[in-house]
């Protein structure tokens, strides 16, 4: 019975909850952050029984309002949706529990609204990652953009420009992804994702459709932050509520990365991004742009939320130069890189989070000493901060492998250096942070007292759960690699081959 | 000696929208008031939307409306109704953005007191 509705119930339950949200918190305020996590688990629960049941009895298909599909709206579940959707739910769940643990003052409103726009946040991303229909997708993107504009700006101050300077590039962004599908469809007629991979060999000779591909790689390229198109994210990341940017770092850009996949191979097919046209190549340039660009702007940051959001430019940029590439290796890669990615900048993001809350600021000279401080905090940024640079068996390591396999085997030698060097940019501007948090403080800053221990102030137990869980989830990922990608990622990455 | 315009007769609109279109990035681009960029933005927005709306256009179709059952007749002498379905949802977004655009800009002139992007950028230390 609820195996048919999966697809639909993944965007139900967040969406509800979240709608329900401020009824709940007119009883009581306290309880809105518990639903919120609450609601959270489940649809983190539905989709990894999504996974389950994929792996089992193949894709599941949904005709929204039973009206059929193509005519109706199409939700589906295949393994590369189920996986981003389990990767997504599993880690923003984390996330939620994060932000209800931190308590933000930013997000407390007497109404809930903090917590009822992060779980229309997470319905959004849901839908974007379950729907089959290109003009739906478009609906979901702007929701998710819409709960992020609000989510961000809730911070105040330099945060309100942050978030303005978002609304117009990401508006920018969806208008030129709509108008891509536009092009598609006055071409085809048709906006299902499956019938127009059916429909879209007759049209192919249109020179519309490279224009209409570009306006949608540039709109989505937009929304995943990748160099030249990020100008929104530093800001962002920096000066959003950390409760926010613990839900956005991890998931919001991957969700943007999966659609690029999705319709790259689902509705045109690999033939098209490999032989039909220079859009592969563009692609896997713009990625390796984008990996060394954000590696060096972050050798450049003193403040440990600028430098993860640059990182977050160059990660992203693996993903692209991934899918880029399009071959089985470098697709695996790229997809197990959402994983991995998500749990290592969920949990960097984290700590900064608690770092700020505790240490007074994310600058990298306010982290001295956070090791004898925070020390369950910093164990866990060791962690990250491994997989990160990609030492084994943290799970940074294996995603780069295979990109890296992807790229040698096609004979792409320049992006197989391009990963080496993104790799080397991380050790450097990783180990810059890791040096000041070891750091004793200046001794200018101790005003005389500086042989006393201090206490020590990690942060509380409701902060740290969910940061232990992405820290063993970052290490899980690296151990069970293997089976994560010969169980369901071959699968998905065969999506559109021949 | 008179200019044959024809060939203008069905694409004119997609000129106009595509024109539109430079004019709301021109505009995005090249004003430093957050006011003129938030304009710039729905110029755009709005030049997406004609573009769908003038797909749906047919010559000598009628509205897509079916006085009683049975009595459609072919297709073709149909305008397609879905962009403008479509279009109709993607008008609730932008008014939604817009919402959200102004409501940010609100907040950032009591707090700042200016819509230009130079002086808020001093004035936010």
């Amino acid at each position: 019975m609820i195996r048919h509705h999966l697809p639909a119930l993944l965007v139900v339950v967040p969406l509800g909850t979240g709608l329900a949200l401020p009824l709940l918190a007119t009883l009581s305020s306290r309880l809105a952050w518990p639903a919120t996590v609450a609601a959270g688990a489940v649809t983190a629960a539905l989709a990894v029984a999504g996974v389950f049941q994929v792996l089992a009895g193949g894709p599941v298909h949904y005709a929204v309002g039973g009206w059929p599909p193509p005519w109706g709206i199409e939700l589906v579940l295949d393994p590369l949706s189920a996986f981003v959707a389990a990767v997504v739910a599993a880690v923003s769940t984390c996330s939620l529990a994060y932000a209800g643990g931190l308590d933000d003052p930013a997000l407390r409103g007497r109404l809930g609204g903090g917590p009822a726009l992060c779980l229309l946040l997470l319905a959004a991303m849901m839908g974007i990652v379950v729907t089959g229909d290109l003009f739906n997708l478009f609906v979901f993107l702007e929701v998710a953009a819409l709960a992020t504009y609000a989510l961000i700006g809730a911070g105040g101050g330099r945060a309100l420009l942050a978030s303005f300077r978002y609304v117009i590039l990401g508006s920018l962004g969806a208008s030129f992804y709509l108008l891509g599908v536009g092009l598609l469809y006055a071409l085809t007629g048709t906006l299902n994702m499956a019938d127009l991979a059916a429909r879209l060999p007759a049209a192919e000779a249109s020179r519309l459709v490279p224009v209409a591909v570009g306006l949608i790689v540039m709109g989505l390229g937009i929304k995943m932050g990748v160099a030249p198109l990020h100008g929104w994210l530093p800001d962002a990341y920096t000066y959003a509520p950390p409760a926010v940017v613990a839900l956005l770092a991890p998931v919001a850009t991957k969700v943007a990365a999966y659609a690029l996949a999705r319709i790259l191979f689902s509705v045109l097919g690999v033939s098209f991004v490999l032989d039909a046209s220079v859009l592969g190549g563009a692609l896997a340039w713009l990625g390796a742009g984008s990996i060394l660009v954000g590696g060096i702007m972050a050798l450049r940051q003193d403040d440990l939320r600028r430098l993860l959001a640059y990182s977050s430019v160059s990660q992203m940029g693996y993903i692209v130069l991934g899918i880029g590439l399009a071959t089985a290796n470098s697709l695996a890669g790229a997809y197990l890189h959402i994983l991995n990615h998500a749990l290592m900048k969920g949990c960097l993001f984290f700590v900064a989070g608690a770092a700020a809350l505790r240490l007074g600021g994310t600058a990298l000279a306010d982290l001295r000493r956070m090791h004898r401080l925070m020390p369950v905090t910093t164990a866990c940024l060791v962690v990250a901060a491994l997989s990160m640079v990609g030492i084994p068996p943290a799970g940074g390591f294996f995603s780069k492998w295979y990109l890296l396999l992807g790229a040698v085997e096609s004979g792409h030698w320049v992006f197989a250096g391009v990963i080496l060097a993104g790799g080397l940019l991380a050790v450097v501007y990783m180990f810059r942070v890791l040096e000041h948090v070891c750091l004793e403080p200046r001794a200018a800053d101790d005003h005389g007292g500086g042989h006393a221990r201090v206490g020590r102030k990690d942060a509380s137990p409701a902060v740290l759960l969910p940061l232990v869980v992405l820290a063993v989830g970052i290490v899980a990922a690296g151990i069970f690699n293997a089976s994560i990608v010969n169980g369901l990622l071959r699968l998905a990455a065969s999506v559109g081959v021949g | 000696m008179s200019l044959d315009l024809s060939v203008l007769a069905g694409e004119a609109v997609y000129l106009v929208a595509f024109g539109l279109l430079a004019l709301g990035i021109f505009a995005l681009i090249a004003h430093g008031n957050l006011m003129k960029k938030v304009i710039g933005l729905t110029i755009f927005q709005t030049a997406v939307i004609l573009f769908f709306v003038a797909t749906s256009a047919k010559w000598q179709a009628t509205l897509p409306i079916v006085p009683e059952a049975g009595a459609a007749g072919p297709a073709a002498g149909y305008m397609n109704p879905l962009p403008h379905a479509l279009m109709l949802t993607a008008i609730v977004v932008m008014v939604a953005t817009l919402g959200v655009a102004l409501a940010l800009l609100v907040r950032l002139h009591r707090r700042y007191g200016s819509f230009e992007e130079d002086d808020l950028l001093d004035r936010v230390e």
